[in-house]
């Protein structure tokens, strides 16, 4: 974190001033645990190993908060008797369907039955419903997964043998310390000393927080590594309360904001699912598939109408199902990495880049390449001349001659992007905060902000469909031609108002006047609302997000900084805070609570909670929706109204985590015969050679464990460092860190130069010999670490190789993230060859391998 | 950070040493304003360096990879007035390592803005010079680039460009300590491991600084040109070190290299007064002898 996100870890010092213990772990020692308590090495892509033997160890040794498990999880629900764990399928779980790749998560669900998964795609054909899954159901609802039934059966004394928490504890007994060991490669007494920290720290009185960025999600099982902390921070009883929780630190500004609002081609606005090309849907269907029984989500249409009437405004009717058939369809997995697959295969055409450089930051970057390769134009906007826009002049291929700058067809524009400090908006942070920022300077030269862009594009978009087809307007153009589409603009740059955009994302009512909270929107039609959780953050009329009162002017909480979603909320599910009755479970850790006098709750943060709901109230039989939440139901997203220690649904590959290696591991899966995630996605077929793992021969030509990593000079894939010279002097080359034993071991010289090769390519950095990187010492063998910085590519002020030129494409199935956290490869000193040599070195070594195009696809 | 309310017109108490600005002439001046800079909580982002370059506009001096751990940076100098050193201690099971097992100690120097400066005695010009806040200035308008202050300078700090061939160093932001605004590097450092503020606050900050961490266990914390009673008379940016000062490549009894001038000064004064009146003897004396 100090590494990386050094303007946030002031708050951790803060924490560390006044007592609080800081354990690091990551397979590097950086910045981050210079300043930690205990510094804890890992082997890259063993994480869930690692996590899960703190599980096992709070289960054995019975440190979990008991009173918050049984009232505030899922571990007394009774799971149906067709489940079967890894333990009982050597590493898989029940439903697997070996033929697709995929799991049928039926046999998941809680006894009591009636559980679907939200896919709004029952009673489809088998090869559809894989489509269908891939396009990342497990996405939709953002924080909550999916449908589940509201009253399932329960022992609240935990015993039954198919409760939740008896299944957790079969699942998670063999992370046993000893085993922590073999697969981490963390020592037992290291490891014993964490388990102590963190149960000593947890608890009525104490709250340990969870903090991970990309190292944690950049696996085939990212997801479920989230999910390990997510149930051993259950189990503790540290979410919902101050100083709990689990932080997604970003790689960059407001990357929570894209997902809000987001730019995932699975989601609208809100974390409302992206409807389906299949079964036929329309609006009564959709939100027929897509509301949950109980809770906040059953008010799903209420959210839909007014996105749509938002979008669409007048022209969205009842008798029209407010415009919901304008929507686009998803017909599988459009990720980032498949549209990088259907350019090759011709059928992606165009391309825009806003601030993405996949030409040095997506996996296997001369795939991202060839691609751009093959389209027919490519408009990229961006700070500085980023290598995505200059490839077909200087890009690796052309050093290879893999292509020739006559012989590409495509059509590059450069459009110059304007920064933030050259326009209005906001940044939303991952406490889920708003901050607003305003212009300071005008943009330079040609240079326009995206809103701009975006903006004028469609306006002249609509003028020429307009012209072309005035009344005969085909129904092709009718979505875009009704769009609202009427910002003010201002300035010499006709600068569209960004804060008009914000009040359409807060929403109006019908006459017009702000909305201040998500519970006004209504299904009829008569509010518009551009994103329903966003909702509130113009209330009055006033931008709340602008608010800027110093934290020492205002109480601890800080409400009048910025503008958390829901609601001003500053910590989600803060009914867990208090205890069933509704009181603190103690006053050190005292943030909401029931005001029994009042008749509502109360507190330094907003209730997240129906604010006049006592702890006292059980819904009535057949009640649904918000009347459906019980007084002690905190998880009020959820559809049981509890943390999930096992998720019945909402996941693709699998109701808990499970230790699997990466998809390239020098090592053998210790815990289960089953070495990989089963239903990773894997989607470059013959495009991406993939390496033999673990036993299998081959696997020793790639024995050296490679993780990516940033340094704190350097930004994501550089465009906003390497080229600005007080940046680049800093971190002025690309290095790999490697052991002094590593170094002895393959004769590398410090500052000399080494070549790291995987079977998608080889890249060439210099030399940094540190003790900072430590071997790993598991199962009786060494395994050794390189790290890293992929900050660098050809352009800048500071250049070097891409560390993404060796990665591969196997991802996780829920969110389609790539594994550029736990690589294998190769080094070995010297400079890489240059021209078709490079080529060369790299089928030498997949000849080595025995590498085929269906070596590592194997389930 | 106020810097122009509380004044002193006469010397004060002398256990706080010597009041370089009332020296300096400047009777009725603000307090003494500089840094304390605590490397117990320096994370090494180096954003001192970069927010120096920012604000006063000193050039990038060349990409080059030191080796040096994540120091590319390689010391203070006439294009550097925020230097953040990075020094790795780490060792293997069965060896001596820093006193915690492992450690990556970081540390940003900079000018110590000595209260008895020998680049500021030595300048021929008056291009250096005390400001009202005691700290010291090189005047580029006035600098004729001879670089004595280069050799004074007991630290190493100040340091002749190429380009301009003038002296050049941190000024403490004088520009920004006159419109009462915090310099870059403090105001940039996000775990307020520079902390900038009137110079007996920060020492009394700092001496409770180590306390705690003595109480914490942190044998090797350690005050670094905080004395005024040390050989440059205390320094108006002083450190908290959690090693010896070798260590940070810092000397550990620094002297104002000017310090025995006076004594030289008489000893010359007394060598040249012998041989002036050796030679006026010469002459009496050859009067004498000759006839």
């Amino acid at each position: 974190m100090a590494e990386a996100h050094p303007v946030g870890f002031q708050w951790v010092m803060e924490a560390k001033a006044r007592g609080a213990k800081l354990i690091h772990v990551d397979p590097r020692y950086s910045r981050t645990s210079a300043l930690a308590d205990l510094y804890v090495p890992i082997r890259a892509g063993a994480d869930i190993a690692f996590v899960g033997g703190l599980i096992n160890y709070v289960l054995t040794t019975e440190k979990y908060f008991r009173d918050y498990v049984v009232a505030y999880t899922n571990a007394p629900m009774i799971i149906s008797e067709s489940f079967a764990d890894t333990e009982d399928l050597d590493g898989v779980f029940s439903g697997l369907d070996r033929e697709n790749r995929l799991y049928d998560a039926d046999t998941w669900q809680y006894q009591s039955g009636g559980v679907a998964p939200a896919s709004g795609a029952r009673g489809l054909r088998p090869e559809v419903l894989a489509k269908v899954r891939q396009a990342g159901r497990g996405e939709a609802h953002g924080s909550h997964g999916a449908a589940a039934h509201p009253a399932p059966d329960t022992d609240e004394t935990l015993q039954h043998p198919r409760c939740v928490f008896q299944i957790l504890k079969r699942h998670f007994a063999r992370y046993t310390p000893e085993m922590v060991a073999r697969v981490s490669g963390v020592p037992e007494d290291q490891f014993r000393q964490v388990c102590e920290l963190i149960t000593a720290n947890s608890g009525r009185d104490s709250t340990t927080a969870f903090v991970y960025s990309l190292g944690w999600t950049q696996h085939t099982v990212g997801v479920q590594y989230i999910r390990t902390a997510a149930i051993l921070q259950s189990l503790l009883g540290n979410m919902g309360r101050p100083g709990g929780g689990i932080m997604a630190l970003r790689g960059h500004a407001s990357i929570q904001g894209s997902t809000d609002i987001p730019t995932l081609f699975d989601l609208l606005p809100g974390y409302l699912p992206m409807p389906l090309a299949y079964g036929g849907e329309d609006l009564d269907r959709y939100v027929q598939a897509e509301t949950v029984q109980k809770g906040y989500w059953a008010n799903t249409r209420e959210y839909m109408v007014s996105l749509l009437k938002a979008w669409w405004g007048d022209a969205a009717t009842a008798g029209n199902d407010f415009c919901y058939d304008y929507l686009p369809r998803l017909t599988g997995s459009h990720s980032t990495y498949e549209t990088v697959l259907a350019q090759l295969d011709g059928k992606c055409t165009g391309y825009f880049l806003f601030g993405q450089n996949p030409a040095v930051g997506s996996a296997n970057a001369r795939l991202q390449r060839l691609g751009m390769a093959k389209l027919d134009w490519l408009v990229v906007r961006d700070l500085v001349m980023i290598e995505s826009a200059t490839w077909w002049k200087n890009g690796p291929e052309i050093e290879t001659g893999e292509l020739r700058t006559e012989d590409i067809g495509t059509e590059v524009f450069f459009l110059p992007a304007a920064a933030h400090t050259e326009k209005d908006g906001s940044f939303t942070n991952t406490q889920r905060m708003l901050q607003w920022h305003h212009t300071a300077v005008e943009p330079a030269g040609a240079a326009r902000s995206d809103l701009w862009f975006i903006y004028h594009l469609g306006r002249r978009i609509r003028a020429k469909l307009a012209a072309e087809n005035h009344e005969a307007a085909t129904d092709m153009d009718r979505p875009v031609l009704d769009l609202t589409w009427d910002y003010p603009v201002a300035g010499e740059l006709d600068e569209p108002d960004a804060d008009a955009v914000l009040a359409e994302i807060n929403g109006r009512d019908a006459s017009g006047q702000p909305l201040s909270s998500y519970t006004q929107l209504t299904a009829d039609g008569s509010t518009a609302c551009g994103c329903w959780i966003y909702c509130g953050v113009r209330a009055g009329g006033v931008n709340q997000a602008a608010r800027r009162k110093p934290g020492r002017e205002q109480h601890w909480v800080a409400p009048e900084w910025g503008w958390a979603w829901p609601a001003n909320r500053r910590l989600l599910y803060n009914r867990a805070s208090a205890d069933p009755d509704g009181r603190p479970w103690s006053e050190r850790k005292a943030l909401v609570w029931w005001d029994a006098e009042q008749g509502h709750w109360t507190g330094h943060d907003v209730p997240d909670f129906v604010a006049d709901r006592p702890p006292s109230y059980r819904p009535p039989e057949g009640a649904t929706g918000v009347a459906a939440i019980s007084g002690i139901d905190p998880f009020i997203m959820q559809a049981d109204g509890k943390a999930w220690l096992y998720a019945p649904a909402g996941l693709v590959d699998g109701p808990l985590p499970t230790h699997y290696e990466p998809q390239e591991s020098p090592v053998q899966n210790a815990l289960y015969g089953q070495q990989h995630n089963p239903v990773r996605q894997l989607i470059a077929g013959r495009r991406s050679r993939l390496q033999p793992s673990g036993d299998q021969p081959g696997a020793e030509v790639f024995p050296y464990v490679t993780t990516t990593y940033r340094l704190t000079e350097h930004h994501t894939a550089g465009g906003m460092s390497r080229f600005l010279p007080y940046l680049a002097e800093l971190q002025p080359e690309f290095f790999c860190e490697v052991s002094p034993e590593l170094a002895a071991e393959r004769g590398l010289e410090h500052l000399g130069w080494a070549t790291i090769i995987s079977a998608r390519s080889a890249i060439e950095a210099r030399v940094m010999v540190t003790r900072r990187m430590t071997p790993l010492h598991l199962d009786g063998r060494t395994v050794h670490q390189i790290g890293l910085p992929w900050h660098w590519g050809p352009n800048g002020y500071t250049t070097g190789d891409a560390a993404n030129e060796l990665s591969h494409l196997s991802l996780d199935p829920n969110v389609h993230i790539q594994e550029v956290k736990a690589l294998a490869c190769d080094i070995r000193p010297g400079r890489r060859p240059r021209g078709p040599a490079l080529r060369e070195l790299v089928r030498q070594y997949r000849l080595l391998a025995g590498i085929t195009e269906t070596t590592g696809t194997e389930m | 950070m106020s810097t122009g309310t509380t004044t002193t017109s006469e010397q004060p108490d002398p256990a706080a040493g010597i009041d370089p600005a009332f020296q300096a002439g400047y009777t009725d001046h603000p307090q003494r304003l500089g840094f304390f800079t605590d490397t117990s909580v320096c994370i090494g982002c180096k954003a001192c360096e970069v927010a120096c370059k920012e604000w006063n506009a000193v050039p990038e001096d060349g990409l080059l990879l030191t080796g040096m751990s994540y120091d590319n940076t390689g010391s203070l100098s006439a294009s550097t007035w925020r230097h953040v050193a990075f020094i790795e201690q780490i060792g293997r099971p069965g060896e001596l390592a820093g006193a915690d097992g492992a450690r990556w100690l970081m540390s940003s120097d900079v000018c110590k803005h000595c209260t008895e400066a020998a680049c500021l005695d030595v300048c021929p010009t008056g291009a250096l010079m005390r400001t009202e806040f005691g700290t010291v200035v090189v005047q580029d308008d006035v600098c004729n680039g001879c670089g004595y202050c280069v050799a004074a300078c007991p630290f190493g700090v100040i340091a002749r460009s190429d380009a301009d061939g003038g002296a050049h160093k941190c000024t403490l932001c004088y520009d920004r300590l006159g419109d009462g605004q915090t310099p870059a590097c403090a105001k940039a450092c996000p775990t307020e491991s520079i902390q900038f503020g009137p110079l007996d606050e920060l020492r009394e900050r700092a001496q409770q600084r180590v306390t705690d961490l003595h109480d914490q266990g942190v044998a090797g914390a350690q005050l670094y040109l905080e004395d005024p009673a040390d050989g440059i008379g205390g320094a108006g940016a002083f450190f908290l070190l959690l090693d010896e000062p070798e260590v940070y490549g810092l000397p550990p009894a620094p002297v104002v290299t000017t310090r025995d001038l006076p004594r030289m000064w008489r000893h010359v004064a007394a060598a040249a007064a012998g041989l002036a009146l050796g030679a006026l003897a010469a002459c009496l004396g050859g009067t004498e002898r000759t006839p």
